[in-house]
């Protein structure tokens, strides 16, 4: 085998090899779409969906009952206040229920929060509907702003016979637009209402 | 290059000798002056990272905060497994595949000499960058090697430090493992078919594989990190939308294909050594092929076993434990061919063999622990424990650096022509194998009684085996400065040693004379 046909192999055998590095640099990236399409189909994680829910036609199971527990962190220890107004309720499957949380904002400057939620068990995340939730968009709070926020769920009748108890979790994180001295809670709104 | 009038043409600058001074070294492109490089600085960062692992057993020599500030000893846990794994035993092993892997296939240099300088000079670059941040304001990384959010983004100054010094890093070991996997590929000489070659070249063509298909994936975690923080992303940021369980399935996506990484290639040395010391060929060459080569694919399917704690749904803890026990399987036919090529053997327990034993004994110790982990409800009580902690010690030191070492021991002779003192050998063994119990076994029993990793403080009730595994640690550490000074005495001189050096040996590097000249197999040996 000549010289010039080694290197021509060599360059060959790279190629594929860089291509490989390429693809696999991709596949890193395309791992997080397809982490919520997995989480999406499987129902796995908890994750709720954020679009408002439609209640109309759900049907409704008189025979059981289901525990709803309410958890309300701050993230990073960031001064507001953030509570249920309940700690658990039993809700009937199918059935419309409203549960304020008492927010507060105890920092001397207008921001923007938003508020995550999580169910546990996870496979209880897509049977947990929301038609209305204050964690569709983002919060702007002004400064020392005291505020009672709700959300209207209901507990879809085809989730697993075997759970008797959902979580649902919300967390709050403060976006610290506070610090921004361009801040203005209007175009916080305006934002927060086209997401 | 098979005619001599070819050879002759190509090598006219080739055949004097090798250059003197810095410029020798920093411009060569010789696959034996890299791999001298190479293995060179893994012995600089073993000892860095060790004298880290010496503070790190130094606080928790007694309980209570004794010596170091607890941040600074975060930093040190971050910092110890960054530099070990990446600085250590990668350069290591990268290293001996410099090194031997031409010269085991009849090739005469790597397939691609410049990049091959070129990703060496990366590593110290990586490393100037990841090191000075321990000079810096607020100090080195401290979020744990395993750099998960929201934690690792609160590191500050040391951040983007962390983040360009990991992809320096994996660029170095892409372009290795690239050179690697192409000199293997091409350069065979005629007759080494792939089912010839030694199990040494099959394991790092393999891990070859492994990094190129890990390392980038490695790459885009960080850089995901590195957008959250700088660029308003939010892959990991729940209040964006994001996820940091995400960063964990992606890391240890690459994370777990690592640990294979750091042990595949030390599967090959022990398969090169015990056979020439049992004076017996190598038991069950093809399915010792086969069981690597499952090995590495089951590796990209069991990553979650990292993340049995972090609320997997049933289903997916049933798959990742049975996957993970499955590894089991493969590595049990290795261990089972390691014996049976003892089995019988006319043995005689050299350095080098009694490394490869005791490598074949510990490691599957760390095997068993594995598999103890791989069990999802049973992991719930060990994970985050010194359970861990015990367990990927056993494979990583008493399984990858034993075998490194063996494999020093092993083909020093080839390299500098001279024999080692085998009775500081055997003593440097003897001292490192005991002391390297007494540094682990009792991790077993602090992670079983429930002592968390990664905290400079315990309660008192974990006092007496911490102290021993201390004790166990400074002796071992301190063994190590016999192992250097062992290596040097042999390159300065010492008894002349045969072309075959060891009497079982076989293979084309030993057909070399020793030392092996600068340039080997310019034309191709031909295998039978
Ligand atoms: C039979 C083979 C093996 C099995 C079944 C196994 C299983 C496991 C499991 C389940 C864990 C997670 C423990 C936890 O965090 O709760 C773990 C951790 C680990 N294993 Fe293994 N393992 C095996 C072999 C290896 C090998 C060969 C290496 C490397 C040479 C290795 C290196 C590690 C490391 C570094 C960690 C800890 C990572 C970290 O959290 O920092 N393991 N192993
Ligand atoms: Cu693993």
């Amino acid at each position: 085998m000549s010289h010039e046909t080694t290197s021509k192999r060599h360059t060959k055998t790279v190629t594929k090899l860089l291509l490989v590095t390429v693809g696999m640099f991709g596949f890193g990236f395309a791992l997080v779409p397809l982490y919520d399409v997995i989480c999406d189909i499987t129902g796995l994680n908890g994750v709720v969906n954020l679009q408002a829910a439609d209640h109309d036609g759900a049907t409704v199971d008189e025979d059981r009952t289901v525990t709803v527990e309410f958890i309300a962190t701050v993230n990073g220890n960031r001064p507001w206040t953030f509570k249920p107004e309940v700690r658990r309720m039993e809700v009937t499957p199918g059935e419309l229920h409203t549960v304020t949380f008492r927010t507060t904002n105890g920092q001397s400057e207008d921001t923007v929060s938003q508020i995550v939620p999580s169910v546990a068990p996870g496979l209880a995340g897509r049977h947990f509907r929301k038609t209305e939730c204050f964690c569709f968009t983002e919060q702007p709070f002004e400064a020392g702003e005291n505020r009672d926020m709700s959300v209207t769920f209901f507990i879809d009748s085809r989730i697993d016979e075997r759970t008797n108890t959902v979580t649902l979790s919300y967390t709050l994180f403060d976006l610290g637009a506070g610090d921004d001295p361009d801040f203005d809670p209007e175009d916080a709104e305006l934002h927060a209402n086209t997401r | 290059m098979s005619s001599a009038t070819d050879t002759a043409h190509h090598g006219h600058d080739h055949h004097h000798a090798p250059p003197y001074g810095i410029t020798r070294w920093l411009f060569t492109t010789n696959h034996k002056d890299l791999g001298v490089l190479y293995m060179s600085f893994g012995l600089l960062m073993f000892f860095i990272g060790g004298a880290m692992a010496m503070i790190i057993r130094a606080e928790l020599f007694q309980p209570g905060l004794n010596l170091v500030d607890p941040y600074f000893f975060n930093q040190m846990t971050t910092m110890h497994a960054l530099v070990m794994i990446f600085g250590a035993v990668m350069p290591a092993l990268t290293g001996l595949a410099n090194w031997l892997v031409p010269v085991q296939i009849g090739a005469p240099d790597m397939a691609l000499p410049r990049v091959n300088n070129w990703a060496f000079w990366l590593l110290p670059a990586g490393f100037v960058l990841l090191l000075a941040t321990l000079f810096m304001p607020g100090g080195a990384p401290a979020s744990g090697w395993t750099m998960y959010p929201p934690l690792v983004l609160m590191l500050g100054d040391s951040f983007p430090f962390l983040i360009f010094a990991v992809h320096i890093l994996g660029i170095s070991s892409i372009m290795g493992s690239i050179n690697i996997a192409v000199t293997i590929l091409n350069m065979r000489a005629p007759g080494m078919t792939l089912m010839k070659m030694p199990l040494f070249v099959w394991t790092w063509l393999i891990t070859a594989f492994l990094m190129i298909a890990v390392m980038p994936v490695l790459a885009g975690a960080v850089t995901m990190l590195l957008t959250d923080q700088y660029f308003g992303t939010s892959f990991f940021n729940a209040a964006g939308g994001g996820d940091p369980v995400m960063f964990q399935h992606i890391f240890w996506f690459f994370g777990h294909p690592e640990v294979y990484i750091l042990i595949l290639p030390a599967f090959g040395i022990v398969s090169a050594i015990l056979p020439t010391f049992a004076r017996k060929p190598l038991f069950g060459y093809s399915s010792m092929v086969y069981a690597t080569a499952s090995i590495a694919f089951l590796s990209f399917i069991v990553w979650a076993h990292h993340m049995f704690t972090v609320g997997l749904p049933l289903a997916g803890q049933l798959f990742f434990m049975y996957a993970t026990m499955l590894v089991a399987v493969p590595t049990g036919v290795k261990i089972f061919n390691w014996m049976a090529t003892m089995w019988r053997g006319s043995m005689t327990f050299e350095t080098p063999m009694l490394f490869s034993i005791a490598f074949v004994l510990l490691f599957t110790v760390g095997g068993l622990s594995g598999v103890m982990l791989a069990l999802a409800p049973v992991d719930l009580q060990y994970h985050d424990t010194y359970f861990v902690v015990a367990h990927f010690h056993y494979v990583l030191v008493t399984g990858t650096i034993f075998a490194i070492m063996a494999a020093v021991y092993y083909w020093l002779p080839k390299w500098t022509g001279h024999m080692y003192d085998e009775k500081l050998g055997k003593i440097h063994f003897w001292v490192s194998v005991i002391s390297v119990n007494v540094l682990f076994f009792p991790q077993h029993f602090l992670g079983l009684a429930g002592m968390p990793r990664r905290i400079p403080d315990y309660a008192l009730q974990f006092a007496e085996f911490n102290m021993i595994s201390s004790i166990g640690g400074f002796v071992f550490g301190f063994a190590q400065l016999l192992f250097v000074w062992i290596i040097i005495k042999c390159v300065r001189g010492g008894e002349k040693v045969t072309d075959q050096v060891w009497e079982g040996a076989q293979g084309l590097e030993w057909t070399l004379p020793s030392p092996a000249p600068y340039h080997t197999f310019e034309t191709p040996p031909v295998v039978k």
